[in-house]
């Protein structure tokens, strides 16, 4: 089985998806949904070490060897960013359990179990595969499992904002095939490590930059990056709250993987950014990203909505990392991959507490929830100070190395830019605070506590993003190392 | 038990005693007496550790590794000596303040009070601890965040205002300059360890490594140079034992201690004087001087105008570190210690006046000082201090202050720390002799039923006002401390 | 010359830009996802003419014995792979839209059109 523990990953999601759909009943669905979930935990947790332990792993997909089959290919990068997604999902589960209930009506529940099991699967599959069609298929599954459970949000406008999502989503994924064909008429090949091997030969050749371009802007509008940002904050608002905060913390995560994957891996780092000029583009976007669309977030009343805001403008911390093309910042963006999962996850799943007892997340509405729901509140300052860089959390190891990024090839100014986008975050997540701590609930209504079964998940995330705060080695080692196979692919 | 060890312990002893405080939450006796006892066994931990610093030992504390290279860890030398002794002294006379200022005054939530204050003497202790920047930026943003529940105490609309401005400037600068500059130097010099001679000599260009002692001395808000000032003033709204330990001694002292850690330990004074930016800081340090003090005069609340009257005094020990002379350094060193129990006192006998006549305005304590002599007597004492004027320990740090600017050559300097004085004589002894000398108001109610503050407010006030004169006539240990941070034989 | 031989591209790219230019432009649900469907159409078309060899069969293995003599010419097959990978292409395609005409229906439930301009005034 050990052997085979590559395809299990993503084929027992798989297989269990149906039986979720099958079930009929909302309880069963959820109980399939978390075997799916803490599988596929285990399953990352142990390829991980084993490719701490040895090195890549290829895995031949139904004994067909490449370029015949479809290759799994498992190196650091992938097995960190597949533990990413399968932690947060096996966190996330649980929370969902009692959350979901509330949101989705029981008719429908064993439905969006069953899309969530595809969605982890399919981001899972992204993660490890190295075929890049495949990476498509992968992406498409988890993508259409993500509309239908956006859909399933309890506001109307759900809808709207997931039809949007559809669109801007398969015109994302619609340019990706365009770059993946142009690619694949030029070489030949659709697995990664020939496509590697055989673009420099044909990267004098037009197609190449058009298939780069194309590439490009698929992965940044399914990342977000701004100004192809435009469907994330609707989608994160309006979806049901369990799944606003598992998507927050994986498929954009996924997507940036993606970007490093083609970048640096495929098309290699020379010819993304000395060639290509990558930098010149992805550099300034992040920028933007970070202080603009903070800026919006300052303004944002709808808190959820905010959270979202500030996830664009994250985003745009990670890209602006690997937009350095060093190993120091491609180190940067992913430590920050994984801390963002952590603390965004948070700060959802507080809101979907916040949710799940008052019926909104309106920020007027939250007056005095200090007092009334101290232990939410309480994950929410906490994974704040995360999102706002204060010491001893995952938003300053992550503050530190780009900071550090940015210093070492002399972008003093973009160190500060980097630093207002702190403070402005500090704004954002202070507006809740005062609203809830200084202001006196209102007295008609009694609010409780939310359940221990969604304060228990959030807590966890919350615990994470300040003990891997404090000790930021493990992760930054395993970042580091990751960074470098690749960049080390192209000498 | 190792030295280490009792680092570590002395820092966690404030922490231990704020879970004693939330414990007992539902025994106001016992709730203070946990923070008397912890405050105490904290000083005698801190003595304990200056026994060991005065032999020339340096205790180290390694805590863990956070990211690759960058540890957390401890290490007590002199500098950090002298503040770790001040804040640890003060806690428990504070404390004992508190217990008749709260009390007299009804305040609410008074065990979030003692929590979150012993919370702050913990950050305050690890900032003085601290064996490397990274350290010191962790406690010190530590030390932002635990006192902001403490400003904005009372949960009103203006605490609301101030503890944004608060929170605003400390942490604009802090995460906007400083870690930017600590990032920059851990760029640059491969280490964040403080080390005698400094590290970042040789690492750059003269031109940048001046930008970031820039970055460094603004970056740290809470030095109050101007114009990063605000906050200081915004922060009175808390009680009056908050403003007395914190914003007179833990938070603005971490500040200064900063300012001066860095300048020695940083840079070192060797590079410092090479460096273009330090007398132009010097100068930015003796403008806020005389900007603070020339505020103070107009400011007829007295906490406002101890609040500038600190920003001035706190751009003493900057302007000192700028000389880049040993003269200066020990002067602003001593300076730490003087000006902290010389205001702490001032504060003291404000907050008595406030609980015990109700009064915040200077106009309307005038006659208040037959009521009240020993508040006023104490007042009086402490003015001494901040001025410069004997029998008070703040004239020895004045004096190697001005020794410094001499050896300095900076003529221009000395004349402002006089005529700063100068302001001072007048804004501060204002106080006392209008209230001993002038008939009071017409529509004044004092006179009828007013005393003295309570007997444990006024054993604080009594303690830092004989502390204060005491310092005046034995400076020996303090200033044997700064010698040792300047090389000189213990 | 070159631009005839290249049609089954030019093809492609009409088509692309017509799918595109319907989803941005129109306001109506039904006609953008119908704009994406042309969209996405015309890359499966850029796929089967990737594949296209001139001259080519279908790639099916035919028994030597079968051929005799005439095996002695190599048989020139299209490339199968493309084709293969379209018809993967067009699940997705048709799960998309599947997918969008139910959202459509359930938005047309909810508010009561499917213009776009009058939902949002609608949400207001």
């Amino acid at each position: 089985m050990s052997q085979n523990l590559p395809a299990l990953l993503v084929v027992v999601p798989l297989l269990l998806a149906p039986l979720a759909a099958l079930s009929g009943r909302a309880k069963i669905a959820w109980g399939i949904a978390t075997a799916a979930c803490w599988w596929t935990l285990y399953a990352a947790i142990s390829l991980l070490l084993r490719v701490q332990e040895s090195g890549v792993i290829r895995y031949s997909l139904g004994g067909w060897e490449p370029p015949y089959g479809i290759e799994y290919r498992i190196d650091l990068a992938s097995a960190f960013v597949a533990l990413i997604v399968a932690a947060i999902g096996a966190v996330t589960i649980p929370y969902a359990g009692t959350s979901i209930a509330k949101e989705v009506s029981e008719d429908r529940a064993p439905l969006f179990y069953t899309a969530w099991i595809l969605m982890l699967a399919g981001l899972l599959g992204i993660a490890i595969t190295g075929d890049v069609f495949n990476v498509f298929v992968f992406l498409e599954i988890s993508s259409l499992s993500a509309y239908s459970m956006i859909a399933l949000g309890q506001d109307r406008r759900a809808l709207t904002s997931t039809f949007q999502y559809l669109i801007m989503g398969s015109v994302g994924a619609t340019f990706i095939v365009i770059g993946i064909g142009l690619m694949y008429v030029m070489t030949g090949t659709l697995n990664m490590v020939d496509l590697a091997e055989r673009l420099p030969m044909v990267e004098s050749n037009r197609t190449i930059p058009v298939a780069f371009t194309f590439l490009t802007v698929g992965i940044t509008l399914k990342l977000a990056l701004f100004p192809l940002h435009l469907w994330l904050p609707n989608a994160y608002t309006y979806a049901p709250s369990a799944v606003t905060a598992f998507m927050a913390s994986t498929s954009t995560k996924v997507s940036v993987y993606l970007l490093l994957r083609f970048f640096f891996t495929i098309f290699g780092e020379v010819f993304s950014f000395e060639q290509m000029r990558l930098n010149m583009v992805l550099m300034p976007l992040a920028l933007i990203a970070i202080l603009a669309i903070s800026l919006v977030a300052i303004y944002e009343v709808n808190v959820k909505r905010m959270l979202a805001f500030s996830s664009v403008a994250q985003i745009g911390y990670m890209v602006l990392g690997i937009s350095f093309g060093t190993v120091l910042g491609v180190t940067a963006g992913i430590i920050h991959l994984f801390n963002h999962a952590l603390m965004k996850g948070a700060l959802f799943m507080a809101m979907g507490c916040v949710m799940y007892r008052i019926g909104s997340v309106q920020l007027d509405k939250m007056a005095g929830l200090g007092k009334a729901m101290p232990w939410t509140m309480a994950a929410f300052v906490g994974a704040g100070l995360s999102l706002i860089g204060v010491p001893l959390t995952v938003g300053f190891v992550s503050k530190w190395y780009l900071v550090q990024a940015a210093l070492a090839e002399g972008q003093w100014f973009v160190a500060g830019v980097v630093m207002v986008g702190s403070l402005m975050a500090l704004i954002y997540i202070w507006k809740v605070v005062e609203v809830a701590y200084f202001q006196e609930p209102d007295p008609d209504h009694e609010i409780i506590e939310a359940p221990l079964s969604m304060l228990i998940p959030t807590w966890v995330l919350v615990i994470a993003s300040f003990w891997f705060g404090i000790d930021a080695t493990t992760t930054a080692t395993v970042a580091t190392q990751a960074a470098e196979t690749l960049l080390g692919a192209m000498p | 038990m190792s030295e280490g060890w009792i680092i570590g312990l002395t820092v966690l002893l404030p922490v231990i005693g704020a879970m004693a405080v939330l414990l007992l939450r539902n025994a106001p006796n016992a709730r203070e007496a946990a923070t008397l006892v912890a405050g105490g066994a904290t000083f005698w931990n801190v003595w304990g550790l200056l026994r060991l610093v005065q032999d020339g030992a340096r205790p180290r504390l390694d805590l863990l590794e956070v990211v690759p290279g960058v540890h957390l860890a401890f290490e007590v030398e002199p500098l950090g000596m002298v503040f770790a002794l001040v804040a640890s002294f003060l806690w428990p006379v504070t404390s004992l303040y508190a217990i008749g200022y709260m009390r007299g005054h009804h305040e609410e939530n008074q065990t979030r009070f003692y929590f979150f204050f012993a919370i702050a003497i913990a950050g305050a202790l690890g900032v003085a601890f601290s064996a490397n920047l990274f350290t010191l930026f962790v406690f010190y943003e530590f030390l932002t965040f635990c006192t902001f529940p403490l400003v904005t105490h009372h949960q009103t609309e203006e605490a609301k205002r101030s503890g944004r401005i608060y929170l605003g400037i400390l942490l604009t600068t802090s995460v906007g300059l400083q870690l930017v500059a600590i990032i920059g130097t851990w760029v640059l010099a491969g280490t964040l360890d403080f080390r005698t001679g400094g590290i970042l000599a040789g690492t750059a260009s003269t031109g940048l490594l001046s930008g970031i002692l820039v970055l460094y001395v603004y970056g740290v808000g809470k030095a109050a140079l101007m114009p990063f000032h605000r906050w200081l003033p915004a922060a009175m709204v808390a009680p009056t034992p908050v403003s007395a330990l914190l914003h007179a001694v833990a938070v603005v002292k971490a500040g200064v201690f900063t300012v001066l850690k860095i300048a020695v330990y940083v840079f070192g004074i060797d590079l410092l004087q090479t460096l273009a930016t330090t007398s132009w800081l010097a100068w930015a340090a003796a403008a806020t001087i005389i900007l603070g003090s020339l505020v103070a005069f107009q400011k007829d609340n007295l906490k406002a105008r101890l609040a500038y009257s600190t920003i001035s005094q706190l751009s003493y020990i900057v302007l000192g570190a700028m000389l880049a002379n040993d003269l200066g350094i020990i002067g602003g060193g001593m300076h730490i210690a003087m000006h902290a129990f010389g205001k702490i006192t001032l504060f003291f006998a404000a907050g008595a006046i406030m609980v015990a006549a109700h009064e915040k305005k200077i106009s309307r304590m005038h006659g208040l000082g037959r009521t009240m002599p020993f508040t006023f007597g104490a007042f009086f004492v402490g003015s001494l201090s901040i001025i410069g004027l004997p029998p008070a320990g703040g004239s020895w740090s004045k004096w190697f202050l001005g020794m410094g600017t001499l050896e300095a050559d900076q003529y221009g300097l000395l004349a402002v720390l006089m005529l700063s004085s100068l302001l001072g004589l007048y804004y501060l002894i204002e106080v006392p002799v209008k209230a001993f000398f002038f008939a009071p108001p017409e529509d004044a109610h004092h006179g009828e039923g007013i005393k003295e503050a309570p007997l444990p407010s006024l054993i604080a006030i009594g303690i830092t006002a004989t502390a204060t004169v005491a310092f005046f006539v034995w400076p020996d240990l303090w200033y044997d401390l700064m010698t040792m941070v300047v090389g000189g034989a213990p | 010359m070159i631009a005839l031989g290249l049609f089954n591209y030019w093809a492609v790219i009409v088509l692309m830009m017509v799918g595109f230019y319907t989803l941005i432009a129109r306001g109506n649900l039904v006609k953008k996802l119908i704009g994406l469907n042309i969209f996405q159409t015309s890359v499966i078309l850029m796929y089967v003419s990737f594949g296209k060899v001139e001259g080519g069969t279908a790639p099916i293995l035919i028994e030597a014995a079968e051929h005799g003599a005439e095996a002695a010419e190599p048989i020139l097959y299209s490339n199968p792979i493309p084709h293969v990978l379209m018809l993967t292409a067009i699940v997705v395609g048709v799960a998309t839209l599947a997918l969008g005409l139910s959202l459509v229906v359930r938005i047309k439930e909810a508010f009561g059109t499917v213009e776009e301009d009058e939902i949002q005034s609608a949400s207001l």
